[in-house]
């Protein structure tokens, strides 16, 4: 495989998945502004932290409001990282790679941009926002099942699964980085009814809150919510769940070279680390510390990829 | 409803429809018109969806356009395509040895049947590759030769695409849908295939690998990239075959070979099927400033390490300057007289055409010598005043720089229209494969066909659509 394929490959499904990730989180942040009470408009400045857009958004209009920043979010073609952005990123790069994907996936990728560009052609009111947010919820995962379930599991197949889950475990990570202090034992206190609406968020941001109910119950505890997402080996969105699957896809590229490359031993170090510890540590360690050195790590991790595999000359 | 100034291929001349389509027509004329006009949305989704787009140069809002689909098959009799196919093979072969004879020793030039200035100072001859003998001796091996039809047994060959014939993929593309739409009529019409070209390009290419390739031979499609009016067809043809699509910089020279940059370090090409120019190939041997190229690749080449198809050079054989000789350039080679006939062609660079031509502007077709794509030409009968007195001062300023021929009666095939169907005019592009295993036509080919009433342009990027084009199995 060319190195420029095995790197269109991991950008279009890190693109696919930061797309729906990006439409998860403008779903929660509606969901808070819906339910609570005295919701303002600067509940969307977090949210857009986490998403890391808003920088850029402060440049381009200042203050915060819902609809400009759901504007921003979704549809601003300035914005690298909105849906239609980061759609069209993906097609793009499926449109690079075309030969190394199924027909299936092409069509349903193509598909994908066909729709939602054309769902965000102009301005979504809020009336019809959930409905474009299921589109491209649906549309993503469409490509994510033709992908499975079209794919020869070879080394095309292990480049798209390690950008999937980079970006991934990327963005749970990222989710965590910026809701840390809320998560704090100083902030466990009681249990206030803010914290409860933060805690949602954050599970919410991750379609986790389901998966949480299972596991610990109806009761929403930070220390459990950081065990959930960062630890648990259930969990498709922890940090640790993530890793091990890059770590299997690294796995099954070298036994298809017959070589192990640098990129190996950085997963190798990544995955043990949460095999290593459990919780308490973290909070011991620092949360904010912790979540900012597996930030590091994948960067890392990812960077040495495409060193490895010659994504570039 | 026919206009008997042109064949039309349906119901020829006196609105008795012909042969080949009277198994269509029994099956039109039952088909409900509003079921057709579904199957051509759907047909227009499917091409939308499949991605069989092409890009206009110069226009940034539609980066990608759907070339119009028409649903109603141009039809060729088995016996209509075997005539055609022997002048397409020997037109061919004729090619193939007039590029080996200009680039050794020049024996057409000597005995005077080409004049050797129409050689020497034509862009299109490349002097890097005098004494150069490609592998296994072909030249251009993936022609495309456009034809059109004035009559019951009358082709003309309009151009001979010898270096880089698009298209194919839209012949392909093109049966696939009808196939999906309309399952029924060729349940009970016997149509050749075309679905094996992939597969015969493939094994082309491979048979025409250099002596020291490995087994099976390495084969890679070279495109300019993702932004070429092409791309399409490029990425279709390279999965397809199965091989890799490579861009320049995926590719170097690594100890005499040219290499793709793979996940696993650097892997020799035996065989660039090549969908750049000359001039792009090789900064180092051509275009300094090119980015699409390899440099290098021109001394691999020469070394006899690498089979670039089709080789470079091959434009001087589709050359339109040239054109008005092949009937010679075929007879010299084959000592047959040209099966398949040329279109009368002035010449503007000799002062009796020139002078011939500047008199009947109205009445011409003027093209320059290296435009395609229907870019940068004249239809006299169609053209304004105005339009025709600016040709003529580009004429007269550079008349080297133009060939001038009659206005063809091109035929017609009906296309679907809201009011049923209605006659336009066509072309024809069979694709063509050499190898040392011999010439392989495709039956079939890509038809383009002017949407608008009267209108002559078939080019795409004017505006013209394609139709599935069917050989019958007599």
């Amino acid at each position: 495989m060319l190195g420029k394929t095995a790197n269109g490959l991991f950008w279009m499904y890190r693109y696919l998945e930061r797309a729906e990730n990006n439409a998860r989180l403008i779903e929660t942040g509606q969901r808070i502004a819906l339910t609570r009470s005295a919701a303002t408009d600067d509940e969307w400045m977090p949210v857009m932290q986490t998403a890391g857009m808003q920088q850029g958004y402060s440049t381009k209009h200042g203050d915060v409001t819902k609809d400009s920043a759901v504007d921003w979010m979704l549809r601003d073609a300035e914005n690298p990282s909105s849906v239609r952005s980061t759609i069209e990123a993906a097609r793009q790069n499926a449109r690079m790679v075309r030969t190394a994907l199924t027909a299936e996936v092409w069509s349903a990728m193509n598909g994908c941009y066909i729709d939602v560009k054309q769902a965000l052609n102009r301005k979504v009111n809020e009336r019809d926002l959930p409905a474009v947010l299921g589109l491209i919820r649906q549309r993503t995962a469409l490509v994510r099942g033709a992908t499975h379930g079209t794919m020869l599991r070879n080394d095309v197949y292990d480049f798209a699964r390690i950008g999937t889950f980079l970006e991934r475990a990327d963005n749970t990570a990222r989710i965590l980085d910026t809701k840390y202090y809320v998560l704090l034992p100083s902030s466990m206190a009681v249990g206030s009814r803010l914290d409860n609406v933060q805690w949602e968020t954050i599970l919410r941001s991750v379609s986790a809150e389901g998966g949480y109910r299972m596991v610990y119950g109806q009761k929403i505890r930070p220390r459990e919510i950081s065990r959930f997402l960062i630890l648990d080996r259930r969990m498709p969105r922890s940090l640790n769940f993530c890793c091990s699957k890059i770590r299997d896809n690294l796995g099954y590229l070298a036994s298809d070279y017959g070589s192990k490359p640098a990129s190996h031993g950085l997963a190798d170090d990544l995955c043990r680390r949460f095999m290593s510890h459990g919780v308490d540590a973290i909070f011991d360690y620092g949360l904010h510390e912790y979540i900012q050195d597996v930030v590091g790590a994948l960067y890392e991790l990812g960077t040495q990829i495409e060193i490895d595999y010659r994504f570039f000359e | 409803m026919q206009n008997a100034d042109y064949f039309d291929e349906m119901w020829g001349r006196e609105d008795s429809l012909r042969g080949p389509y009277k198994k269509f027509q029994s099956w039109f004329e039952n088909e409900d018109p509003a079921r057709l006009r579904s199957k051509q949305r759907e047909a227009k989704e499917v091409f939308r969806l499949t991605g069989i787009t092409f890009n206009v140069y110069g226009r940034s809002e539609a980066e990608e356009r759907l070339i119009p689909f028409d649903i109603v098959p141009r039809i060729i009799s088995g016996h209509e395509w075997q005539r055609l196919s022997r002048g397409i093979e020997q037109r061919v072969q004729a090619i193939n040895a007039f590029l080996h004879d200009i680039y050794h020793r020049q024996e057409i030039l000597r005995a005077g049947r080409v004049p050797a200035e129409m050689i020497a100072q034509n862009e299109a001859f490349l002097p890097q590759m005098l004494g150069v003998s490609p592998p296994s001796g072909i030249y251009t091996h993936i022609v495309g030769i456009d034809l059109v039809r004035t009559g019951d047994d009358e082709f003309y060959v309009l151009e001979d695409n010898a270096r880089t014939p698009s298209g194919v993929s839209y012949m392909l593309e093109n049966r696939e849908t009808m196939l999906g739409m309309f399952p029924e009529l060729f349940a009970k019409t016997r149509v050749r295939s075309v679905s094996n070209y992939p597969m015969q390009l493939q094994q082309s290419l491979a048979a025409c690998a250099p002596e020291m390739a490995t087994d099976p031979p390495t084969v890679a499609v070279l495109t300019p990239g993702s932004y070429n009016s092409a791309y399409y067809e490029h990425s279709f043809l390279a999965n397809q075959m199965g091989v890799e699509l490579v861009e320049g910089h995926d590719l170097r020279v690594v100890d005499g070979r040219v290499a793709m940059r793979t996940t696993q370090g650097y892997q020799p090409i035996d065989v660039l099927y090549r969908r750049v120019d000359d001039d792009f190939l090789d900064p180092l041997n051509f275009n300094p400033q090119s980015t699409l190229g390899v440099p290098g690749i021109l001394d691999v080449y020469r070394a006899g390490r690498i089979t670039i198809a089709n080789a470079p050079g091959t434009g001087i054989a589709d050359d339109k300057a040239i054109y008005s000789y092949m009937p010679d350039i075929v007879e010299f080679y084959t000592g047959e007289k040209a099966i398949l006939k040329n279109v009368p062609t002035w010449r503007c660079s000799e002062a009796d055409s020139l002078t011939y031509v500047l008199d009947n502007l109205a009445d011409l077709v003027v093209k320059e010598v290296h435009g395609s794509g229907g870019y940068g030409m004249l239809i006299g009968p169609t053209a304004s005043k105005r339009e025709i007195s600016d040709f003529r001062k580009k004429l007269q300023a550079k008349p080297a720089n133009y060939i001038a021929q009659p206005t063809l009666a091109l035929s017609t095939v009906p296309i679907f229209t809201k009011a049923g169907l209605a006659p336009r005019h066509v072309d024809l592009r069979p694709f063509v494969l050499v190898s040392p295993d011999g010439v392989r036509i495709t039956p079939g080919g890509l038809t383009r066909v002017a949407m608008k009433k009267g209108s002559l342009v078939v080019n795409s990027s004017q505006g013209g659509g394609t139709k599935d084009t069917w050989v019958l199995e007599d």
